[in-house]
């Protein structure tokens, strides 16, 4: 739908149409709430199910079984009486639930009872030398360009990092046929006995521990193998990527390459919820910003519901439960349901999210990235690169007595650039963390500054022609 | 703990008056319940303006002015300044005649720093506004810094000469006795002869204890900024008729500010924008600049300030305690004239009298409004 489509007030606005909020619109559109979903991407699926309704046949089945879940979903959002607004950014949510939006060049601002971020994950930003070159990427952005257009590297990738996304990313260019000059992974060893205890319950969800020991022996049968307990990344070039050094048993690697792509995990996108006020705390385990909810994703601040990765990784399925069960406290919260029909119809999804989250304490374990990889990096590392800020400066500031981020941001510019901080918050309260011996909590986060997403002084002024001084 | 001169915030107020003091061998700590200039003094929209001051803040305001001139013979820093002049602009012939109104009554006051210039010259310095403007009004070597560097140089140099910042320090109790003054925080007590009150928006409560309540009211000013852009206007631009402050930074940016209000919630220390308001600055902006309409605004914000009914700040002794002082209420125009009042302050405060003319914002002016 369009801009001018738009009504000014809903009952329940959904902003995010990965799993969790295609499956929230549907739930809440079956309970007959007059909903819109909004979404900044052109078509439905979010990062997971990318492209999903446009994806030729051969390419869906080279992503694998898991992808093509997402078939399912957004056609029942498409047949559900849902409002869906794609390429719609939302850039303003106050706490009273108005929210500033852009659909397509359009500004607009719409009110909502309840609203619902499902907003997912970003990858985690993590600076090393030569990161911004270009030939650097990160893994999501190779799996974009796989997924939307069928691009993959035509002369050769060096995969680097530590997470799931990696293994998959590896195993689905293999069967594309990419050629994979390297697998780097920086997952420490003491990682592996880190996540011994969690073992056990991992069990439970064998399934993904059996993906995952498939895509290493398909890996390894294909001629691929992975370069375990790799340190010191390095990416190095005049104008573009030109080679990629590695410390492995204590000797420096190098391998000639003109495409790298880095992958450390996946972090929730707090940035709608912390416009918002939404009380945030930090997850030591999942390395982390969170905002608080409860068991209903009801957030700090009445009315604002969060769900799916954007209140912590839980990946794509425990998403879809959580989408439905916070669509029904949604319901039940408009006076739609009593809370006993909410109870009564949450007991399916709330079982199968349990039984999902058997698999993460061992993942956050073993994929645990190291603390001096996170808020170490080195003094020529460019960390913010909108306003080109490295880590040394950010030191500088550190050591004359400014010790917390937004402090080292009103003095560096980190931070201010377009992109919102988004690129660089975590390191920037990593690296201030590291020099200080502060906690995470302690050096904070930077304070919202709308707008999320730039809009332009047009757009803003149309939003209320006849607002007078 | 014990010292000469208990100050009270540490923003910009705060940091000048305890450099004025400590230079003549005066001991201060400063106590701020946040971190330095986390409020008004850091996140302002950095002006450095004498024109279209209230005549009773002119020769402060003067003085001052040539104290940023010469600012890192002060604080070893240039505080990023720069100075391309102030503008007032005339869109019609009726903001023409308020602006010579304007300059005549300064120039009758026996100052000339604020001058009118003609169409002619107006596009001269100003090639890019829109076509159909009367003249302006001109203060030539007013200009801007950048609020935190300038707070992180003052605060810097002030704790050079010894001066103690205890932050994350808030005040809960202010007693006075025969020994002085003492303040106690969640972690210690504080004992000083001496007390300064320049606690910004949260100065308010401080008077009151002193038993002289005034009626300040805190606001949050909302400004914005945009993307780069490559540089196309030196001077600060401001409107006769209405409300704006624009400039480009140092680094291309756009700063628009024009004292519209963000939505403030005080007890929790957070604002949120007003997009309807906003969008009066944005109108303003195109208005004056068409070629504009396409460039991004990337960021907003708003600090929060102590506005005076009459827009004068409090700068005086307390009028019921001994040893008492106060700077505050800057109501949104304080940052040009930090560096003077803490001149001016460590005057009242060793020498008993001022240099320059400070009853106008004496606290008494309040007494019959509480």
């Amino acid at each position: 739908m369009s801009a001018a489509e738009l009504k000014s007030h809903y009952s329940l606005v959904i902003i995010g149409a990965g799993p969790a909020g295609l499956c929230a619109a549907v739930a809440a559109a079956e309970h007959g709430l007059d909903v819109a979903l909004l979404d900044d991407q052109r078509a439905p699926g979010g990062q997971i199910y990318r492209a999903i309704e446009s994806i030729p046949t051969e390419r869906a089945r080279l992503l694998g079984s898991e992808y093509q879940r997402g078939d399912k979903m957004v056609s029942a959002m498409r047949n559900a009486d849902v409002e869906y607004y794609p390429d719609t950014q939302v850039w303003s949510l106050s706490r009273e639930r108005e929210i500033g939006l852009l659909c397509g060049r359009t500004a607009a601002m719409i009110s909502a009872d309840q609203v619902i971020l499902a907003g997912g994950a970003i990858e985690r930003p993590l600076p090393f030398p030569g990161w911004t070159l270009p030939g650097v990427m990160n893994a999501g952005a190779g799996q974009i360009l796989f997924k939307s257009q069928g691009i993959v590297p035509a002369d050769g990738v060096v995969l680097a990092g530590s997470g799931p996304l990696l293994l998959l990313l590896a195993w689905q260019y293999m069967h594309a046929g990419v050629q994979i000059e390297a697998l780097l992974d920086f997952t420490p060893m003491r990682n592996h006995l880190r996540a011994m205890p969690y073992l056990p319950r991992a069990l439970l969800a064998h399934h993904y521990l059996l993906n995952g020991l498939k895509y290493k022996m398909d890996l390894k049968r294909a001629g691929i193998s992975t370069v375990q307990n790799v340190s010191n990344l390095r990416a190095k070039g005049e104008k573009s990527l030109e080679s990629v050094s590695y410390i492995h048993s204590g000797q420096q690697q190098t391998i000639e390459t003109d495409l790298l792509l880095t992958h450390f995990g996946i972090i929730p996108h707090i940035q709608l919820a912390q416009a918002a006020g939404c009380r945030h705390n930090w997850d030591k385990r999942q390395q982390c910003w969170r905002p608080q909810v409860d068991d209903w994703g009801n957030s700090s601040i009445d009315g604002i519901l969060i769900v799916g990765d954007g209140v912590g990784i839980g990946g794509a399925r425990t998403a879809e439960h959580a989408g439905r069960l916070t669509a029904l406290q949604a319901v039940h919260k408009l006076g739609r349901i009593a809370r006993h029909e909410r109870d009564r119809l949450a007991r399916d999804d709330r079982k199968w999210m349990r039984d999902e989250q058997h698999i993460r304490p061992f993942l956050e374990a073993f994929f645990h990235i190291p603390a001096k990889l996170l808020g170490a990096p080195a003094d020529d590392t460019v960390v913010c690169r909108c306003e080109e800020v490295t880590a040394g400066a950010i030191r500088k500031a550190i050591s004359v007595g400014h010790d917390d981020s937004n402090q080292v941001k009103f003095l560096t510019r980190c931070g201010m650039g377009p992109c919102q901080g988004r690129q660089c918050a975590e390191s920037v309260a990593h690296i201030v963390a590291t020099a200080t011996g502060k906690s995470l909590p302690q050096v904070g986060l930077y304070r919202a500054r709308p707008p999320a997403s730039p809009l332009t002084l047009e757009q803003l002024a149309r939003l209320f022609p006849d607002e007078k001084e | 703990m014990n010292t000469d001169v208990l100050i009270i915030g540490g923003g910009l107020m705060g940091f000048s008056t305890a450099l004025q003091l400590a230079k003549r061998g005066a001991r201060c700590i400063i106590l701020d319940k946040d971190s330095p200039g986390r409020h008004a003094s850091g996140v302002n929209a950095g002006g450095l303006r004498r024109l279209n001051r209230n005549p009773a803040e002119i020769p402060l305001s003067i003085a001052s002015a040539e104290m940023w001139h010469d600012i890192a013979s002060l604080v070893d820093s240039d505080c990023d300044t720069r100075f391309p002049g102030q503008i007032r602009v005339a869109e019609n012939q009726q903001d023409m005649l308020a602006l010579e109104q304007r300059a005549a009554m300064v120039r009758d006051l026996g100052y000339d720093h604020e001058e009118i210039i003609d169409r002619l010259e107006l596009y001269k310095l100003v090639p890019a506004l829109m076509p159909e403007c009367e003249g302006a009004l001109i203060c030539r070597s007013d200009g801007y810094g950048r609020p935190f560097h300038a707070l992180d140089a003052f605060r810097r140099k002030t704790c050079s000469l010894g001066v103690e910042c205890h932050d994350s320090t808030r005040v809960d109790q202010i007693d006075h006795d025969h020994k002085g003054w003492r303040l106690i925080t969640p972690k210690s007590e504080y004992r000083a002869p001496v007390l300064v009150n320049c606690a910004g928006a949260w100065a308010g409560p401080i008077a009151a204890t002193l038993g002289e309540p005034v009626p300040l009211k805190a606001g949050a000013p909302m400004l914005m900024i945009t993307e780069r852009l490559p540089r196309f206007i030196e001077p600060v631009i401001g409107a006769a008729s209405r409300k704006l402050s624009f400039k480009q930074m140092q680094n291309g940016t756009l700063l628009i500010g024009g004292a519209h209000m963000a939505e403030l919630d005080f007890k929790r220390q957070s604002t949120e924008m007003n997009w309807a308001k906003l969008a009066v600055s944005a109108q303003t902006v195109m208005a004056l600049f068409p070629q504009l309409k396409n460039v991004r605004i990337v960021r907003t914000w708003a600090g929060i300030e102590a506005f005076m009914p009459d827009h004068l700040p409090v700068i005086s002794r307390s009028s019921t305690s001994p040893h008492a002082y106060h700077a505050f209420g800057f109501s949104a125009h304080g940052f040009q004239m930090s560096p003077i009042v803490g001149k001016i302050l460590s005057q009242l405060i060793l020498d008993d009298q001022t240099e320059l003319p400070i009853e106008p914002f004496d606290i008494k002016r309040f007494r019959n409004d509480m």
